[in-house]
């Protein structure tokens, strides 16, 4: 499994994750050895075996829709890097 | 008098407080003392937190003279900084959580505090959690105590250096993959990965949601059943946690294994043990069965398989929780004209190589195409894996009929001791190869506790022990047994800093 220059891009992208170019070509050789390493999975024979959904089965869990205490405005934007009047502020995300 | 109050057990230290020989104060000065006098070398704390154990101590010693102390009142615990404390920065190992401090307790950490135990500070993990030796921790590696050319493992190697090096008498660390057993096999102590949903992750800070689970580090198997005594049991915050009775641990540890079946996987000794690690889990099979244990060889064919099948899921998993860290609503943020490019700019900054390594491998093994190649395929190996454990305890039906069920299956930690600090942090996938034989167990779900089994080369040695989802019981009472009939436990390692 070798993966391309573009492909690693276009995960970066979908992981929003910037890499220098030179991350990028480290990045390429590196997830293209581990991914070789993965495909022995694919020798496998799981026909008719299920994916696991969870390891230890739990009923539904629900609980009764109470009002509680809760964290306040201050607690919750104090690791806020920009905030203006109790909102977080963040750049414009449509021109 | 500083130096007797290191390395003493839970029990100990409980009737020292309890008879009012020692209080609080002296037993937290002087674990205060020994972080100062070694952690400069053994490096186990991204933060110590002398002036709230101080506090935390005068408390307890209020509340021992009110006749008030419960099991963990007074007690040192190392946190690995993973655990979010409400008073204290909490970085996950991170450049992008440096500053962070939450706002509130993980539900493990309000429970200790609630029983009145001393927080000495914040233990050193590898970035996220993501790692086998603390190398890939943002700030520093920490060393194992037993030769500090060498790492302690990891990810939790921070807590378990500190308890092994007589630094606080019980930790927390957190598995995903081996990420207790694993460090306290290197550094000669307990680590125990209990079976999912057994106790609370609420405040621990994601990796991969379908296989974290927070840990006890104790230098003794009934330290560990305190331990997991104070913290197990179900969460209304974690919707995840298990709504099963906790059982009182310590008195499962009755020394008593006779009739017990033991089954020894043969696919695990074929994963290129290190001679020395096969010879001591050997021996120490052997004395289970001297112990009235019986031993039954048992095959995990797809064993061989939990490595790929957990480096799919475990960054797949981790490249949606790792999401969060955006720049935006908290942690390292580096403005740029757009929000995407804040984005882009945040995480490029705050993340290191190990964790952007396995935010890229996730996120393609989750990506259009490839999904249910990698993903799917990785969860029904998954269902292989956990299916094979099942029949192996008697709890599923098997298809040869060979194979009646077992109570435990014992094999060993890791196949090597501790290795060097940078012997493999240029090559990911022999460092992932460190975790081969603890991963099985958490794609399972089951419970494992690594106990010390001998020394190679003045190395620590570890087994582990396995058994069916909530047996923690079971385990941890083989493993008292055979640490009653041994005593690897006992020896600590020479530090320059040990009067």
């Amino acid at each position: 499994m070798t993966l391309t220059d573009e492909q690693v891009k276009h995960v970066a992208l979908l992981a929003r994750l910037g890499l220098s170019d030179e991350e990028r070509h480290r990045l390429r050789d590196q997830l293209s050895s581990i991914l070789d390493h993965i495909d022995q999975l694919q020798a496998a024979d799981t026909s008719n075996v299920p994916p696991t959904a969870q390891v230890i089965p739990l009923a539904p869990v629900l609980r009764d829709d109470t009002v509680a205490p809760s964290l306040t405005v201050e607690q919750v934007l104090a690791n806020a890097p920009r905030t203006e009047d109790g909102f977080i502020k963040v750049r414009a995300i449509l021109d | 008098m500083t130096d007797a109050l290191i390395y003493l057990s839970i029990d100990q230290a409980r009737g020292l407080l309890d008879r009012r020989e020692i209080s609080s104060v002296e037993l937290t000065e002087a674990h205060l003392q020994r972080i100062e006098a070694v952690d400069n070398e053994v490096k186990a704390f991204i933060t110590r937190t002398p002036e709230l154990a101080r506090e935390q101590a005068r408390l307890a010693d209020d509340r021992i003279k009110a006749g008030e102390a419960t099991t963990f009142t007074g007690i040192p615990v190392a946190l690995k900084d993973v655990l979010c404390t409400h008073d204290t920065v909490t970085t996950a190992g991170s450049q992008i959580l440096q500053d962070f401090i939450p706002p509130y307790d993980a539900t493990v950490v309000s429970r200790l505090r609630e029983q009145g135990a001393i927080f000495v500070g914040k233990a050193n993990t590898d970035e996220f959690a993501m790692g086998s030796s603390t190398e890939n921790s943002s700030f520093f590696t920490t060393h194992n105590p037993w030769d500090l050319s060498r790492v302690p493992g990891g990810s939790s190697g921070g807590s378990i250096a500190a308890v092994a090096a007589g630094e606080a008498i019980v930790g927390l660390g957190s598995e995903t993959g081996g990420s207790v057993r694993q460090p306290a096999g290197f550094c000669g102590i307990v680590g125990l990965k209990t079976t999912y949903g057994r106790i609370s992750r609420y405040g621990l800070i994601a990796f991969a949601s379908s296989l974290d689970q927070i840990g006890p580090a104790t230098r003794s198997v009934a330290d560990c059943a305190h331990l997991l005594g104070a913290i197990a049991g179900v969460d209304p915050r974690d919707s995840t946690s298990a709504p099963m009775p906790v059982p009182d641990y310590r008195a499962a540890l009755t020394g008593d294994i006779r009739g017990l079946r033991v089954g020894v996987p043969r696919e695990y000794f074929e994963m290129g043990l290190q001679p020395g690690v096969e010879q001591a889990t050997r021996a120490a099979l052997d004395l289970l069965q001297s112990l009235g244990a019986e031993l039954i060889e048992i095959s995990l064919p797809s064993s061989g398989l939990a490595l790929p099948v957990y480096y799919i899921i475990a960054p797949a998993e981790a490249s949606a929780n790792l999401a969060r860290f955006d720049g935006v609503k908290y942690g390292l943020s580096v403005e740029q004209d757009s929000l995407l490019a804040t984005y882009l700019e945040s995480r490029r900054a705050g993340f290191g190589s190990e964790v952007k390594r396995r935010i890229m491998l996730g996120t393609y093994a989750l990506s259009s195409g490839y999904y249910d190649a990698y993903y799917v395929k990785a969860q029904k190996v998954r269902t292989l894996i956990k299916d094979e454990f099942d029949q192996a305890f008697g709890l599923t039906p098997n298809a040869t009929g060979q194979q009646a069920g077992v109570d435990v299956i014992v094999a060993p930690t890791s196949p090597t001791t501790a290795f060097k600090i940078g012997e493999r942090s240029d090559d990911p996938l022999a460092m992932y190869l460190a975790d081969v034989l603890t991963i099985p167990a958490n794609l399972a779900g089951i419970p494992s506790v690594a106990i010390p089994c001998g020394f190679v080369d003045d190395l620590p040695v570890s087994l582990q022990i396995m058994g069916p989802a909530f047996a923690e019981d079971r385990i941890l009472r083989v493993a008292d047994a055979y640490e009653r009939n041994t005593n690897w436990t006992q020896r600590h390692p020479a530090l320059a800093g040990q009067g």
